[in-house]
């Protein structure tokens, strides 16, 4: 430990005092650079909570902070009265309910590519997870509203809708609207766009248990599926929530496919199948459109919401990765 | 206590499971590009690459459209920002790596994080108040802008797990024969990490290149082609991402087809730089 201790410190006062050949201008120059390209970054991000927070200052002065995000109105025709509060229940129930449809297919895929499946699959599988990552969420949009929106519709939610209709009609405004464009819609996409992320966590996690935990489970009769049980999952356990608070982060953040698929509603109450909306899908369908300034500037403040609430799911994501100690999770 | 029979029959059920789980997963990938290719090859013909969109009763009266100045557009959108990006994440990722005493390394690694992690769309607004707001017009300038902030924290981060990867000695050997610091990066470690930049590199640019939302308020789109090249860096230009929603929202069938042909040009060209990032991972010295 103080052998640990005093190396820092050495090189500590090495750098407080470089040799001479480290405060040549050549040197000098390089840090100066490398440093300042670094700064840039430390102040864009920095800028971008000022200016979201700057620009949506007059929605944020006009209702208060808590008054917007709780208000339930949000009237740019007439009242020009702004509240954020559908719009995050919107994205906090498609999220959510996103990651709750893909989590448990997401760690099936990765124990079976961890545990079951043979190299050259694992492979291929792996492969296939990244392409879904790397569809463009505009493609994945235009498939939702020309595939699988009147597919779901003549085929789940007509059906639904109409047994609710003569058997349950108290049902009925639950479920809403079945036209095809709602939340359902939009929740069914944001799982599927967000599998790749939690599969590459949870592997992550799942590698990082140690071999001898597994065989040692083997050793006491184990079958396959016991030592995934109860030596694997028990051990990766923290990994894998990292891992879905992240996917969460990721969630909330997109934006294309769910602005061409939620359908657009600015009212609660929102309904299982009829139309909503979310954060980015209100800025997207509305900020080209706003002539009223405090439209305008509503419209930065519900950015600037979102950047809290990105912030403190990356926050706490990163607090669990480094907690569970697992890599970074890249996906491609 | 379970018999074994019980307890294997469970052990074949739970495969049977992650199985079907698996496929259940893929089976939506396999679907889309079918999809995204079925309908979109009729609509990919020469006009398609050589006409530009113009209004909607251009294609309603059956005139030749396409959308030439989207792809252009893209290109030169996409390549804007990788000029941007790649010299401030390439000098932040060098930061982070070799010089890990330096004080602002913690906070830069948490803000490059945190910038990481923030929607794209949050990244359009900036560059809307920091471009389009000053200039006073949407350009093609405003949307490279927006796409480097969606490359830049990617790059960083990729940067420094590349040259993180080489050995201390290496650093060591080079200084031990008198380089200087800057040499020793410059020459040394950024050519052993070579394949690491750049499919660093090459996935940001992959990710940016299939954003839209940042580009709706920056690039803002355009049915033309700008009558000057300079109109494609200081006026709305169109990208891929960005027209193939306008094509996708809009109310005629024979854009919906454009749209469709729109996405299989934007899945190749993401994928095709995927691939090569992905072929450049397997490269060893």
């Amino acid at each position: 430990m103080s052998t640990d201790k005093d190396t820092r410190k050495n090189i500590r006062k090495l750098l407080r005092n470089p040799s001479a050949i480290y405060r040549r201008p050549g040197d000098l120059l390089f840090t100066f650079l490398v440093v300042t390209l670094g700064i840039s970054i430390i102040l864009l991000t920095l800028s971008m909570a000022f200016v979201l927070y700057g620009e949506g200052s007059a929605a944020l002065r006009e209702f208060g902070f808590f008054g917007f995000v709780r208000g339930t109105t949000w009237d740019p025709a007439v009242q020009l009265v702004f509240g954020a509060w559908p719009f995050l229940l919107g994205t906090v129930t498609t999220s959510v309910m996103a990651l709750l449809i893909s989590i448990l297919p997401a760690i099936a895929v990765a124990i079976f590519t961890a545990e079951y499946a043979p190299r050259w699959l694992a492979n291929i599988i792996d492969n296939l997870i990244q392409l879904i990552a790397a569809v463009p969420s505009v493609v994945i949009g235009i498939w939702g509203i020309f595939v699988l929106a009147p597919w779901l519709r003549d085929t789940v939610y007509l059906p639904v809708f109409m047994w609710a209709e003569s058997s349950y009609p108290q049902l009925l405004p639950i479920l809403g609207n079945p036209m095809g464009y709602g939340m359902t819609t939009a929740t069914i996409v944001l799982a599927l766009m967000i599998v790749p992320y939690t599969t590459a966590l949870t592997k992550d996690a799942i590698r990082s248990v140690p071999q001898e935990q597994r065989e040692a489970c083997r050793a006491l009769g184990a079958t396959r599926w016991e030592v995934i049980r109860m030596a694997i999952l028990p051990y990766a356990r923290g990994g894998i929530l990292a891992g879905a608070i992240l996917s969460l982060g990721r969630a909330i953040g997109e934006t294309m496919a769910v602005a061409m698929l939620i359908g657009n509603k600015n009212t609660l109450p929102f309904t299982i199948f009829g139309a909503g909306a979310t954060m980015p899908s209100v800025i997207v369908n509305e900020f080209r459109e706003a002539v009223e300034s405090l439209h305008l500037s509503s419209l930065m403040a519900i950015g600037f919401t979102l950047f809290i609430i990105a912030l403190i799911v990356n926050l706490f994501a990163a607090y669990l990765t480094r907690k569970f100690s697992i890599k970074g999770g890249q996906v491609i | 206590m379970k018999t074994m029979l019980q307890r294997n029959i469970r052990d074949r059920f739970m495969e049977g499971l992650l199985v079907l789980s698996t496929i259940i997963v893929l089976l939506p990938l396999i679907i889309i590009i079918a999809h995204v290719i079925i309908h979109g090859i009729g609509a990919l013909n020469w006009d398609f690459f050589t006409q530009e969109l113009g209004s909607p009763s251009r294609a309603l009266q059956g005139r030749p459209t396409g959308l030439v100045h989207t792809i252009l557009g893209t290109l030169v959108v996409d390549f804007m920002a990788l000029t941007i990006a790649l010299p401030v994440g390439l000098g932040a990722g060098i930061m982070l790596s070799e010089y890990p005493d330096h004080k602002l390394n913690p906070v830069l690694r948490v803000m490059n994080d945190t910038l990481n992690g923030m929607p794209a769309i949050l990244k359009g607004l900036l560059a809307f108040v920091l471009i389009v707001k000053p200039m006073g017009t949407f350009s093609g300038f405003s949307g490279g802008v927006a796409l480097s902030f969606v490359m830049l924290p990617i790059i960083a981060r990729t940067t420094e797990s590349a040259l993180m990867s080489i050995p201390w000695s290496i650093r060591e050997a080079g200084l031990a024969i008198g380089l200087p610091r800057w040499r020793v990066v410059l020459s040394t470690v950024m050519p052993a990490a070579r394949f690491g930049l750049v499919t660093g590199t090459l996935i940001a640019f992959a990710r940016a290149a299939g954003e839209a939302a940042p580009l709706l308020f920056t690039s803002f789109g355009n049915n033309y082609l700008p009558n000057h090249w300079l109109g494609m860096i200081l006026g709305p230009v169109d990208t891929l991402p960005q027209r193939l929603y306008s094509l996708a929202i809009s109310p005629y069938s024979h854009w919906h087809n454009m749209g469709w042909a729109a996405a299989i040009v934007l899945l190749v060209f993401v994928m095709l730089t995927f691939a090569t990032a992905r072929f450049f991972t397997r490269q060893k010295f």
